[in-house]
């Protein structure tokens, strides 16, 4: 019997997720000693761990570095999304403070919690192995499930986190189902190592395993980005998870999703591209029309962001559908800007709100540009981006993802995106119709607006203005990003 | 005779999975359920992969059946005889049937065309499938067994919170 040799093992690569995992850690023990008013250090410290986190990850932008034998890899493209998960992970901390606190959940295994997310969903951009994919996704739902269902008291966050639980844990079998017959039909789980055996195949579409492999992953990963129609859960779970958490998971876990998706179909099956491309322009147009035709009837607002949510996964994969350069940039550049106007147009929502749930729906939004017109052209802002109107970040994304498919071809996907987008704007702007142009129904207090809350609404206001009209820089670095893979 | 085996496992497994979803008592489903994931451990055996039948009889049929009793006992659920039949059972029947046919079509045409592996029955008699998977875990899956003590601490966190009567 020989011993084993453990392989050696450089560590840099995955720095910032051993850094998160320890700073979670800590704040778990921490927790204990803080009295329970009192828990909103808990997020100041995570958020400056976020922060460091940040500037280790940005330490990593170069050449790439392997590790663990090739199960994780530090590179352009891995650093950007982890880049994306860390904003929406440092806005949420800031915007969960004061809705906690009003809520009365402002339990300390919050901060933890989001941290471990964050560590699994870069263990799902920076994995190289179906594995560490995998098991990174499983972190982060599991945590995310909890968050989901963290309001305890509240009947419609019990619903969300149970169901996001059970759909959730289906969807993740339909994964691990493709995987394990991706795994039978190449005899590995390492992407280059797919990638070079499915690159020998003479016609790998024949192979019927693989193709059965690559259906389940696609369904899989469909459901953690919300594309119909893997969509269902999605509005009940957005509207019933603290606000906080719906705006972190539908701008974070998408990203991860997307990044996941990204990495093993660009690389480990492009040469079932043509395959693949089809579905996916199915996908895209179902997806994109069913959010946005929902959308236009919401009244209640989470709800209504949840079907727009679904409908900017479906501009995401019009872009994953072309499968070419301009594509995948515009999905890591859409990823970031989307981040931005969602998590801040959250923000808003949560100062308008009231305890317990109350105030959430459009209606209630009547008067606010006379009432606080700084926090109505924030919201403005937000909403001309998430609707695609120039100067902001969303146009340039947009703009980027559908002319992806018309380079490829896809003449009709983008025309139909187009439609949709321009659909979407009633719904974007009725809210606004209800900020400038209706009384208010009634004359309540308004929240003040805490330090934080307001930090994370200028952060995410210049996020939103500032690529839109410059994005040629963001857009390098998502072209740099995605050239290696 | 290890044709005529698997024949009789394989129904034995039909049979107990079928009598999960039909019987009336929760208590009977969870000793199907049982039955049929003995019969997964067969299969393990019969695969030469003798420590995943262990961890099967192990963790499934030993350790998460206890809890599903365990729960079934302390909620102590009704039978609820009237409301067992709907309609949907006419459209999952018809989407269940079309995935059975889809899947043997799937297993049926799929053909494994690499060349096989350096793992062969003989080396896994030779070396101990134990020690083969244990070497595999800390060497080539390194990172992923790691990852799982970070999946396994976020679970108990969640269950904490979602459980505990006073945070």
């Amino acid at each position: 019997m020989d011993m084993i040799t453990i392989p050696a093992v450089n560590m840099t690569p995955i720095l910032p997720e051993i850094f998160l995992s320890v700073l979670a850690m800590a704040l778990l023990l921490i927790n204990v000693f803080i009295p329970s008013g009192q828990k909103s250090y808990l997020g100041y410290i995570s958020f400056v761990g976020v922060v460091a986190a940040g500037v280790l990850v940005g330490a990593g932008w170069g050449a790439p570095v392997e590790s663990f034998s090739g199960s994780v890899v530090q590179d352009n493209f891995a650093t950007f999304f982890k880049i994306i998960f860390l904003l929406s992970a440092g806005l949420a901390i800031l915007i969960s403070d004061q809705y906690m606190e009003r809520e009365g959940c402002n339990h300390g295994e919050l901060y933890p919690l989001i941290l471990f997310t964050v560590v699994g969903m870069m263990l799902m951009a920076a994995g190289t192995d179906l594995m560490t994919i995998f098991l990174g996704l499983e972190v982060m739902s599991v945590a995310l499930y909890v968050l989901a269902g963290f309001n305890r008291a509240n009947l419609k966050s019990n619903e969300a986190g149970l169901k996001y639980f059970l759909l959730g844990s289906f969807s993740t079998g339909f994964l691990l189902y493709g995987m394990a017959l991706t795994y039978g039909a190449t005899g590995t789980t390492r992407i280059a190592k797919i990638a070079a055996i499915v690159g020998q195949m003479t016609v790998p579409s024949a192979n019927i395993m693989l193709v059965a492999g690559m259906l389940l992953m696609l369904t899989g990963f469909a459901f953690k980005v919300a594309a119909a129609p893997f969509h269902m859960w999605t509005p009940d779970v957005y509207e019933g998870a603290p606000t906080p958490m719906t705006a972190f998971m539908s701008a974070g876990p998408k990203a991860a999703g997307f990044a996941a998706l990204l990495r093993i179909f660009l690389v480990a099956l492009p040469t079932l591209q043509v395959e693949w491309s089809q579905l996916l322009w199915v996908l895209a147009v179902l997806t994109m029309t069913v959010g946005n035709i929902t959308a236009l009837r919401q009244d209640n607002i989470k709800r209504m962001l949840a079907y727009s949510s679904i409908a900017h996964a479906g501009y995401a994969l019009v872009g994953f559908a072309a499968g070419n350069g301009t594509g995948a940039a515009g999905i890591l550049f859409y990823m970031l800007s989307y981040t931005f106007m969602n998590i801040g147009a959250f923000a808003v929502i949560i100062l308008i709100g009231k305890k317990g749930e109350a105030n959430g729906t459009v209606m209630d939004f009547a008067g606010l540009g006379f009432k606080q017109p700084a926090l109505a052209v924030a919201m403005s802002v937000f909403l001309f981006s998430l609707a695609g109107i120039p100067p902001t970040a969303g146009f340039i994304g947009k703009f980027y993802l559908f002319s992806s498919a018309v380079q490829k071809g896809y003449i009709w996907l983008a025309v139909i995106g187009v439609l949709n987008s321009a659909a979407s704007v009633y719904y974007y702007l009725r809210v606004m119709v209800y900020m400038y142009m209706k009384e208010p129904t009634e004359d309540f207090e308004w929240t003040r607006i805490t330090p934080p809350i307001a930090l994370s609404l200028l952060i995410s206001v210049a996020g939103t203005l500032i690529p839109g009209i410059v994005p040629s820089v963001i857009l390098q670095f998502a072209e740099q990003a995605v050239k290696l893979i | 005779m290890e044709t005529l085996f698997f024949l009789i496992i394989t129904l034995v497994a039909i049979v107990s999975a079928l009598l999960v979803v039909t019987c009336k008592n929760p208590i009977n489903s969870a000793l199907a359920l049982v039955m049929t994931f003995f019969c997964l451990a067969t299969y393990y055996v019969m695969l030469d992969a003798p420590f995943m039948a262990a961890v099967q009889v192990m963790v499934y049929a030993g350790a998460i059946m206890v809890l599903i009793v365990f729960t079934i006992m302390l909620l102590n659920i009704r039978v609820d005889a009237t409301k067992r039949h709907s309609h949907k059972v006419v459209l999952g029947s018809i989407i269940g049937f079309f995935t059975l046919v889809n899947t043997a079509f799937i297993i049926m045409r799929s053909r494994v065309a690499m060349p096989n592996g350096p793992l062969t029955g003989e080396m896994i008699r030779q070396q101990g499938h134990t020690e083969l998977i244990g070497r595999e875990m800390f060497t080539t899956f390194l990172l992923p067994f790691e990852i799982t003590s970070i999946l396994l601490l976020v679970a108990i966190i969640g269950a904490v919170i979602l459980a505990k009567k006073k945070l």
